[in-house]
C-alpha cells in the first residue's frame, strides 16, 4: 500500500477538480454563494458547516443530483479534469457526469435486490452483458469495500439481511464498480454504530489510493481524522478552505475557530 | 418555624405535591360508558360488513346445494352446454365460464400493459402539472357508469373492429372485452402508481447516483420495488373483468357457447345471471336455482384470485 510520502502517490497527485465561483438556487433561494475552491486528486476533502450551511446541496452539485428535482439553478463552474469539462453546464449530460463522479448516501440505500445485484446494478446499467467480467468486478468492488470476506458465501441474499454498517459498505461496493474518478460521501455514517463507523473510516483512507473522495460530515472530529483538506462553510458561503491539521490547529476565520470548538452549530 | 416540625411537613405535600390519588375520580362512569358506547357502535359496523358477506356466502351455498341436488357436480362441470330452460336442459358451467375467461383474457390483454405503462409514465416521468391534468381524467374514466361502456362497446367500437373485419358479428367477446379493459386501466394504473410512488426517492438516487437513465431506473429499481403493489392492482383487474356485468351483456350476447375465440358472441356467467334474473321465473324452479350456482362459482373464481395476489404479495414482498 502506498503511503502519501511515496514517489508514486506524489505523481498521481494533483488537481482533480476546479470549483470556480459556484452559485446554486433552488427556487429563488440562493443555496450557494460563489463557491471557489480546489479538489486535489487522491485526497479526501471533507466539507463541514452547521446544519443548513449548504454543504449537502455542495455535494449534490458534484453528480448533478439536483436535476432530478424541478427549480433549481446552477451557475459558475465545477471543472473536472484531465478533460477541463464544466460538469455543471447545462449542456453537459448528467448521465454522463455520475458515470465518472459516484455517491454514497446518509441512510444505507441499498437495492430490494440480491448482494451481487446492487453491486453489479452500475455494470448492468452501462450495458455490461459479459457474465466473467461482472463476477470480477463484483468481487474487486467487495474486496475494495472491506465486505467480501463477510459476504462471499451469500451473494444471493437479499441485501435487507446485512447489518446497516455492512449495508453502508455495500453501497461503497455499489459505487465503486464502476470505477468513478470521484467518489462523493453525505455523511456516510450518521446512521451508524461507532463500530461501524471506525470501519468506514479505515476503509475511506484505503480508498483515496485509487479515488478522489469528497465527504460531508457532521462530525468535525471525523473530519479531522478522514480528511487531508477541509471546507468550512456557513450560510451558503465558502468561509474557509485549507490544509486539515491547519484548519483544525489554526483557522484564520474567527467564525471557522468558533464552529470547530463548539461554540455554535 | 416554631411549629411541631413533622405536623408541618406533613401539610406541606398536601399544599404543593399532586392532588390525592381518588380511586373513582369525577365522571369516571359517565366516561367509561361513552367509550364503551362509542366502541359498540364501532363494532356494530365491523360486524354489518363481516355479516352481510356471510349471509350472502351463506344463501349462495344453501341455494347451490339445493341446485346440486338435482344436478350432479360432475355435469355442472363437465358437460359443455348451459340450457337450463330448455326442455332438454343442460347444466354446464364451462360453457359460461369460456365466455367469462375470454372476456377477461382479453380486458387484461388491454388493461394489464396500457394501466402499467401509463402508471410508470405518471410516476416516473410525468412532470407535476401533466399529472395534476392527466389524474383526474383518469379518475373519471372509472367513474363512467358501465351501462356506458356497455353501449360504447355495441354501438361504436364492434361498428369500427367490423370495419377491419367484415364477418364479425355485432354481438361479440373482443369488443365487449376490449372496452372493459380500458374500463380497467384506471384501477390498474392507479394503484400501481400509488405503489410506484411508495418507493423512497433514496433508492432513485441510488440508482441515478451510479448513471442510470430514468428508463433503467423506472424499470430496473422502482418496479421490481413496488411489485407486490403492482400485482395486487392486476388481481383486481382481474377481479373486476371477471365479475364486470353490464358491457359483456350489452356488447358480448346472451348465448352460452363454448368457446374461446373473441371473435364469437358468447354469454359469461355474470351475463347469464342478469338475463335470468330479468326473466320471471318460478322461485324454486331449477332456473332459479341456477343463479346460485353460476353466483357461487363467480365468487370461487374471484376469491381464488384474491388469495392467489395474497400469495403473490407475499412472495414478492420487497421491504425497504
Amino acid at each position: 500500500m502506498n503511503t502519501p510520502s511515496t514517489p508514486a502517490h506524489a505523481a498521481q497527485a494533483g488537481l482533480k477538480a476546479l470549483v470556480r465561483s459556484l452559485n446554486f438556487w433552488y427556487g429563488d433561494f440562493q443555496a450557494l454563494k460563489n463557491i471557489d475552491f480546489p479538489v486535489e486528486q487522491n485526497r479526501v476533502t471533507a466539507l463541514i458547516g452547521p446544519s443548513g450551511c449548504g454543504k449537502s446541496t455542495f455535494l449534490r452539485c458534484f453528480n448533478r443530483m439536483h436535476d432530478l428535482y424541478p427549480n433549481m439553478r446552477y451557475a459558475g463552474e465545477i471543472l473536472l479534469y484531465p478533460d477541463g469539462v464544466n460538469i455543471v453546464d447545462r449542456h453537459v449530460d448528467p448521465i454522463e457526469v455520475r458515470m465518472r463522479i459516484s455517491m454514497v448516501f446518509q441512510k444505507p440505500n441499498p437495492f430490494p435486490k440480491s448482494i451481487y445485484e446492487n453491486v453489479a446494478y452500475g455494470l448492468r446499467v452501462r450495458g455490461v452483458r459479459n457474465r466473467q467480467l461482472i463476477d470480477e468486478k463484483v468481487e474487486e468492488a467487495l474486496r475494495s469495500a472491506a465486505l467480501w470476506n463477510e459476504v462471499q458465501d451469500r451473494l444471493d441474499d437479499l441485501a435487507f439481511n446485512l447489518s446497516g454498517g455492512q449495508q453502508q459498505r455495500l453501497c461503497i461496493a455499489r459505487a465503486l464498480a464502476t470505477d468513478p474518478e470521484i467518489l462523493l460521501f453525505d455523511e456516510p455514517t450518521s446512521a451508524l454504530d461507532p463500530i461501524a463507523t471506525a470501519r468506514i473510516e479505515e476503509l475511506l483512507d484505503e480508498l483515496k489510493e485509487r479515488v478522489t473522495i469528497l465527504i460531508v460530515t457532521h462530525n468535525m472530529q471525523q473530519a479531522a481524522r478522514v480528511s487531508a483538506f477541509t471546507a468550512f462553510m456557513y450560510l451558503g458561503e465558502l468561509i474557509e478552505f485549507d490544509d486539515t491539521r491547519k484548519m483544525f490547529t489554526n483557522p484564520s476565520s474567527k467564525l471557522t475557530e468558533e464552529y470547530i470548538t463548539g461554540r455554535f452549530g | 418555624m416554631n411549629g411541631i416540625p413533622w405536623k408541618e411537613a406533613a401539610a406541606q405535600p398536601a399544599a404543593v405535591g399532586p392532588a390525592p390519588w381518588r380511586a373513582t375520580p369525577p365522571g369516571r362512569w359517565r366516561r367509561a360508558l361513552g367509550e364503551a358506547a362509542i366502541e359498540g357502535l364501532l363494532f356494530l359496523a365491523a360486524l354489518v360488513s363481516v355479516a352481510t358477506t356471510l349471509a350472502i356466502v351463506a344463501i349462495l351455498v344453501w341455494e347451490s346445494i339445493v341446485f346440486f341436488r338435482s344436478v350432479p357436480l360432475i355435469d355442472f362441470l363437465t358437460d359443455t352446454q348451459w340450457t337450463p330452460l330448455f326442455d332438454d336442459a343442460h347444466f354446464g358451467i364451462i360453457a359460461l365460464l369460456s365466455g367469462t375467461l375470454t372476456t377477461t383474457l382479453v380486458a387484461l390483454v388491454v388493461a394489464i400493459p396500457l394501466g402499467t405503462i401509463l402508471a410508470i409514465y405518471l410516476s416516473e416521468f410525468a412532470g407535476y402539472r401533466v399529472r395534476e391534468f392527466a389524474k383526474p381524467f383518469l379518475e373519471l374514466l372509472g367513474g363512467i357508469p358501465t351501462i356506458i361502456y356497455g353501449y360504447f362497446a355495441l354501438l361504436f367500437v364492434t361498428p369500427m373492429l367490423q370495419k377491419l373485419y367484415p364477418e364479425l358479428p355485432g354481438f361479440n367477446m373482443l369488443s365487449a372485452g376490449l372496452v372493459m379493459g380500458i374500463m380497467i386501466v384506471p384501477y390498474v394504473s392507479s394503484l400501481s402508481e400509488d405503489a410506484m410512488r411508495g418507493v423512497p426517492m433514496d433508492m432513485r438516487e441510488a440508482s441515478y447516483a451510479v448513471g442510470a437513465t430514468r428508463l433503467q431506473t423506472a424499470l430496473f429499481v422502482v418496479t421490481p420495488a413496488a411489485l407486490s403493489g403492482i400485482a395486487s392492482s392486476y388481481i383486481l383487474g382481474i377481479s373486476r373483468a371477471v365479475g364486470e356485468t353490464m358491457v359483456v351483456a350489452i356488447a358480448a350476447g346472451m348465448q352460452p357457447k363454448l368457446t374461446f375465440n373473441p371473435t364469437e358472441p358468447a354469454a359469461t356467467i355474470t351475463a347469464y345471471i342478469v338475463q335470468v334474473a330479468l326473466g320471471d321465473l318460478p322461485h324454486g324452479s331449477i332456473g332459479y336455482q341456477t343463479i346460485f350456482a353460476a353466483g357461487l362459482t363467480l365468487m370461487l373464481i374471484t376469491l381464488l384470485f384474491n388469495i392467489l395476489g395474497h400469495l403473490l404479495r407475499k412472495r414478492f414482498r420487497e421491504v425497504y
